[in-house]
């Protein structure tokens, strides 16, 4: 057999269910999100650019997703920086495989039952009856936008950590050791030469992120109490629901173009760093 | 630095072991802990609903990681071979199943695979002999194991093929230079160089599926998982069930992941020395 023949008997597989479950589902809803809505509801075949135009019925969808998917990143990487900074730098290597899995692994068990946890911290008789008892008040958390904004920190901190972690492990020690032999006292070493170099890092943590933080739809649902809504819970109630296809792929639609456009930007900001982006693995 | 290290830990697992202390609550009321007992770990064991949607999880997940590994690999090994554009599509193509949101692919593979099978359907009865026993396509543990497998497969190919990249390759050469044939070389040198990797995509690929709540939701049709029961118990009340559920779910996925991990890391190790 030759090894062209082989080559394409082996990659069969894997290319057809591609084909079938990934590229065939997403051509179906850029088609449909052009089409219009049936009378008992899903879908019925129609060109018009009309769903596009209502978007901005779900605004409030878009505005929440574009407000808390950034705070959420950012404070996965307030928290992350130094945690991974200090499993690159600081920590005794025979540790350090240990920490990194302890890290890794909430990330794959399940974010419903992970977020199903602070339903409890943060309802009446969790964190808020500490709070009452310290005598600082009696604040509501759950179902709050704050509540919501922890969900997903916590919810994807992991993801952060990783990617930055790597790039912080492969900074060559050499130039610290230049910097501080020139005189540099740590604060500016770390200041000028280890957080530029980190840069990728930083840059790859924040879009991953980022980019599943826009699609999310289970944190807001449990902690949110459905007044915080992201688009991932507007796609639930268009499909689910009121059954409005064509509408619902619309919005689906504008989801994957504004991750696209993050990518994209991603992409060209990172091409300006010599050597390119980390090829970061999150497994 | 440490403190603050053990402060990032202790926010990371804290909920969990949370979790975990209500599940062996004595009492009925979620909120308050009355002393110690696994009732609750009983209640969720003996309860039907709950054994059929971890049947159903279980078989779900068995299937989608065993089908997603063997795919998976068969294509992280043929890509050694593919340069060029074929390449380059097929890595945009692994890359669009892992990033696109959950939310998007469930959706989309609801209504792409409603709508094939409506259209499908009068078909099949037309053609069959005698029409009110055509079999009838629908939604369940067949799609939710095509849907899964097709991410977790492009999982597999990822975890493989660093692991194939990293190979020894002038260990296959001599094999064939002392007259192996191709599968002989295949089964002999290059498997137990792989396997691993193997093993860890699929442990990866079964706690994905698994735990998965979002795609499932879409595609499960009239199935019901584990998280999917989780998910609708959750809505109409917290219980010390739903907690003794969720402490074991999580303590087989920690387990099984970190033997995953653990796999993963020591290769990592070994390969860059």
């Amino acid at each position: 057999m030759s090894t062209r023949l082989r080559t394409s008997l082996l990659l069969a597989p894997a290319t057809a269910w591609l084909l079938a479950m990934l590229v065939l589902p997403l051509v179906v809803v850029a088609v449909f999100s052009f089409g219009e809505r049936a009378a008992a509801g899903g879908y019925s075949a129609a060109f018009t650019l009309e769903n596009f135009a209502n978007l901005g019925a779900r605004w409030a969808a878009f505005k929440n997703t574009l407000m808390l998917a950034p705070a959420g990143t950012l404070m996965c990487l307030i928290i992350a920086y130094p945690l991974a900074y200090y499993l690159a730098v600081k920590v005794d290597p025979k540790w350090r495989t240990l920490l990194l899995i302890l890290v890794i692994v909430p990330f794959w068990t399940s974010i419903l039952i992970r977020s199903y946890a602070w339903i409890y911290l943060l309802g009446g008789q969790g964190i808020p009856k500490l709070i009452s008892t310290l005598g600082f008040g009696n604040p509501r958390l759950i179902n709050t936008p704050f509540a919501v904004l922890i969900g997903i920190t916590y919810g994807y901190l992991p993801l952060m950590v990783f990617p930055i972690y790597v790039s912080l492990e492969r900074l060559d020690k050499r130039l610290l050791e230049a910097s501080a032999d020139l005189g540099s006292p740590p604060w500016r070493s770390f200041l000028q030469v280890t957080l530029p170099l980190s840069t990728p890092g930083v840059a790859t943590g924040c879009m991953l992120v980022f980019i599943l933080l826009m699609g999310e739809f289970l944190i807001p649902a449990m902690l949110g109490g459905g007044k915080v809504f992201f688009v991932g819970n507007a796609l639930v109630d268009l499909f689910l629901q009121s059954r409005n296809w064509p509408y619902g792929a619309a919005v689906a639609v504008a989801l994957v173009v504004i991750m696209l456009v993050t990518v994209t930007a991603y992409m060209r900001f990172t091409r300006r760093w010599a050597g390119g982006r980390d090829d970061v693995s999150l497994m | 630095m440490r403190f603050y290290a053990i402060a990032v830990y202790l926010f990371l697992y804290i909920p969990i072991g949370v979790i975990a202390v209500f599940s062996f609550n004595a009492g009925r009321y979620a909120a308050q802990l009355q002393g110690f007992s696994t009732q609750w770990y009983g209640k969720a064991l003996s309860n039907p609903f709950v054994m059929e949607a971890l049947q159903t999880s279980a078989t779900v997940a068995a299937m989608s990681a065993t089908l997603a590994t063997v795919a998976g690999t068969l294509a992280a090994l043929a890509l050694q071979g593919v340069t060029g554009k074929p390449r380059m599509i097929f890595d945009a193509l692994l890359y669009v199943a892992v990033m696109v949101p959950g939310i998007v692919i469930g959706i989309s593979t609801l209504i792409a695979l409603v709508t094939l099978f409506d259209w499908l359907n009068p078909m099949i009865a037309a053609l069959w002999p005698v029409a009110e026993n055509a079999p009838k396509l629908q939604m369940g543990k067949g799609s939710l194991i095509a849907a899964h497998g097709m991410f977790t497969m492009a999982l597999v190919v990822i975890i493989v093929r660093a692991r194939v990249a990293g190979m020894d390759r002038s260990l296959m050469e001599a094999s064939a230079d002392l007259g192996a044939t191709p599968f002989g070389t295949f089964r002999q040198v290059t498997l137990p160089q792989i396997f691993p990797a193997i093993l860890a995509g699929f442990l990866l690929a079964f706690t994905f599926s698994f735990d998965d709540f979002i795609i499932a939701f879409f595609v499960a049709g009239s199935e019901t998982t584990l998280p999917i029961y989780v998910f609708s118990s959750i809505r109409r009340g917290v219980t010390p069930e739903i907690n003794a559920i969720g402490t074991m779910v999580l303590a087989a996925s920690l387990l099984i992941l970190i033997i995953a991990q653990s796999i993963l890391q020591r290769d990592r190790r070994a390969k860059t020395g």
